[in-house]
């Protein structure tokens, strides 16, 4: 039993409110500074945190280590872009001090103090989402938490408590999957027949809906259906075998080569 | 030496007064600007040339030293015990460096020691890591008789010489690992890495060429250790390494021909594309002029003939692990990378400082053995000298 959040982009009005409520959750500078006068003074109630993000919606730009979900528009759709929290995450399998670890409760987590600023996890996510803080002297790899330390209160993800719309919402990933698979099956003109992230390298708790096929929403759709770990993993589990073979072989072509000139040197005693 | 040498020494020590400036600066942009001001790294392109050419490349131009070792020792073909030991210094200074390498691409370099305690058996970053620490101690031990003959302390040099087959078989094999890992680093990017180099025989390509360029770059190195040292050159021992690389070479040329092939990637040729010169350059310079060189005996034989061979060979090397690494992957991260002048300064500097330690070693420890030692008959030689 894990979170997760379906994004349904035929939903998506493209307020941005989600962009907004994530910064301010997780202390990142607003895109209009003047913006944070309006903002009600900390702890935030989950009502201050809807009315705020609902009339300061933001909407565009890139992901970075300034922003975690970020709005896009992609034709007439908009398509929000944040961490996938995968079920095997690529990034946390090639983190080699596991900084980077996927929690029970769904979030795939990042614990800073762990981290040696390697950047294997971005190279190797399949989605390309983290970031990282290159201007910073000591940085850290940023990307969406889905909001983990809220959920661990037991309330829901920023972004999707704001939406207006419920384009995004949060549940458990079984019951998201089947409300997907409904949706699909009630309006089968309107939707594109697949849920992303269902089968996508393994499956992701994140899942999109769409009207047009995901390469228009620019998600990566050249995806395998296996985890990504296995890539790797099928080589490393060879080496706890091939250790002692090859330590095995190499000291066995010692002692024949060894005894050879043994032999040799005693051949050449006696002559 | 001769009065006439001096001033190309001192044009050389310029320019690498020179470099290491360079490098000071980037090193100081580096330390208190961080990686975003020292580098063009971003986002979309967040490895560079520090682990393209510092990292992948020193460790596989530091090959020569499992490679000859395992030929001295496990093979007993004492006939190379001269090449061994500049080698396994070679060796040593290139992991060392690289260790410096990755304490400037590191985000928090002071984490460095994380993979010791904070295990993640499920990476190959951490399975690297780890090779890379133990096989860094054994290339001291195996390097450490020098100093210690240096300082006549008989006792440590008694007990590292009969520990010396176990250190050289640990060697071997934790190079085997690590070699290959590199490439398994990129077994995970296959949507990522263009059809010329991603291949699930990464690992493997990426050890056969290493073992081929550690004999590159012993050819190389005795090279110019005889130029700079004024000693007579090994030719008879470099020309069996001639041949014993040709053999490698053309192992993994079908190899990775028929990788190619079978993965359907040879179509790609037909795109005129940064990348497909990039693979022709790296396939021409590495195997296609090389290999068939590598079967004269006249070739071989020809000591000038036999370093341009290894030059290419080594060319080729560097192409390849940089087209992995680096520009392999520019076409899907859909931004343009190209190093910083800060970069390319840190870079020169290390692989200047890895001159400069070599041969203060050379001149302070008994790396070369005399040349007249080498011709001695190989019955009458004493086998410990490490």
């Amino acid at each position: 039993m894990s979170k997760a959040i379906l994004v349904d982009t035929t939903r998506c009005i493209g307020c941005g409110a989600c962009a907004t409520a994530c910064k301010v959750v997780n202390n990142l500078p607003l895109g209009d500074p003047s913006a944070a006068h309006d903002l009600p003074a900390k702890p935030l109630s989950d009502d201050d945190l809807v009315a705020f993000a609902q009339s300061h919606g933001e909407v565009g730009g890139e992901l970075s280590a300034d922003m975690l979900n970020v709005v896009q528009t992609h034709g007439s759709v908009f398509v929000r872009r944040f961490c996938m929290h995968c079920q095997q995450p690529t990034c946390a399998s090639v983190c080699p001090v596991g900084a980077l670890k996927k929690t029970a409760a769904g979030p795939v987590a990042y614990d800073a103090s762990k981290c040696m600023g390697c950047r294997y996890c971005m190279m190797a996510c399949p989605f390309s989402i983290p970031r990282y803080e290159w201007k910073a002297l000591f940085p850290k790899v940023k990307k969406c938490t889905m909001c983990a330390p809220r959920q661990a209160k037991g309330q829901q993800p920023a972004c999707t408590l704001v939406c207006p719309v419920q384009a995004g919402i949060y549940g458990e990933r079984d019951d998201l999957l089947k409300e997907a698979e409904k949706r699909i099956h009630d309006e089968p003109t309107k939707y594109f027949h697949r849920v992303y992230g269902k089968e996508e390298v393994g499956g992701t708790s994140v899942l999109y809906l769409s009207a047009v096929p995901f390469e228009q929403l620019g998600l990566p759709v050249n995806l395998p259906d296996e985890p990504m770990p296995l890539l790797t993993y099928r080589v490393l589990s060879e080496i706890p075998t091939l250790v002692p073979l090859a330590g095995l072989l190499l000291g066995g072509i010692w002692w024949i080569t060894n005894r050879r000139e043994e032999v040799a040197k005693a051949e050449n005693k006696t002559e | 030496m001769s009065f006439s040498k001096l001033p190309k020494i001192t044009f050389w020590r310029a320019v690498l007064m020179l470099i290491l400036a360079a490098g000071l600066y980037s090193t100081v942009l580096r330390f208190t600007k961080g990686l975003g001001a020292a580098t063009n790294l971003s986002d979309q392109f967040p490895w560079g040339l520090w682990i393209g050419f510092d990292v992948l490349c020193g460790v596989g131009l530091a090959a020569g030293g499992f490679t000859l070792a395992a030929i001295v020792y496990i093979f007993h073909i004492e006939r190379f015990h001269p090449i061994l030991r500049p080698s396994i210094l070679t060796a040593f200074l290139g992991y060392a460096l690289v260790a410096v390498a990755l304490l400037y691409d590191l985000g928090k370099p002071y984490n460095i020691w994380h993979p010791l305690v904070m295990w993640n058996p499920h990476s190959v970053m951490f399975e690297v890591a780890w090779c890379v620490m133990l096989y860094l101690t054994v290339l001291a031990l195996e390097f450490s008789p020098a100093v210690f003959e240096r300082f006549h302390m008989r006792t440590p040099l008694r007990i590292i010489k009969a520990a010396t087959i176990p250190l050289v078989i640990t060697g071997v094999i934790l190079s085997t690992l690590h070699q290959s890992s590199l490439g398994s680093l990129f077994l995970i990017v296959p949507e990522k890495l263009h059809p010329y180099w991603y291949s699930p025989l990464l690992p493997l390509f990426f050890f056969i060429s290493a073992v081929a360029v550690g004999m590159a770059m012993v050819i190389f190195e005795s090279n110019l250790s005889s130029r700079a040292f004024d000693r007579e050159i090994e030719m008879p021992l470099l020309e069996v390494l001639g041949r014993a690389m040709a053999v490698v070479l053309a192992f993994y040329g079908l190899l990775r021909l028929e990788d190619l092939w079978s993965r359907g990637a040879l179509v790609h040729l037909m795109e005129p594309s940064m990348e497909t010169v990039l693979f022709v350059l790296e396939i021409t310079l590495g195997l296609l002029i090389p290999l068939p060189m590598l079967l004269f005996r006249r070739i071989r034989e020809d000591r000038e003939s036999l370093f341009g061979v290894a030059v290419l060979v080594i060319t080729g090397f560097l192409l390849n692990r940089l087209n992995v690494s680096v520009t392999g992957l520019v076409a899907s991260s859909g931004v343009h990378y190209f190093p910083r002048w800060t970069e390319v300064a840190v870079t020169l500097s290390i692989v200047g400082v890895g001159f400069l330690l070599f041969s203060l070693g050379v001149r302070y420890l008994n790396v070369m053995e005399p040349v007249r030692a080498a011709r001695v008959p190989e019955g009458n030689r004493t086998r410990a000298t490490a």
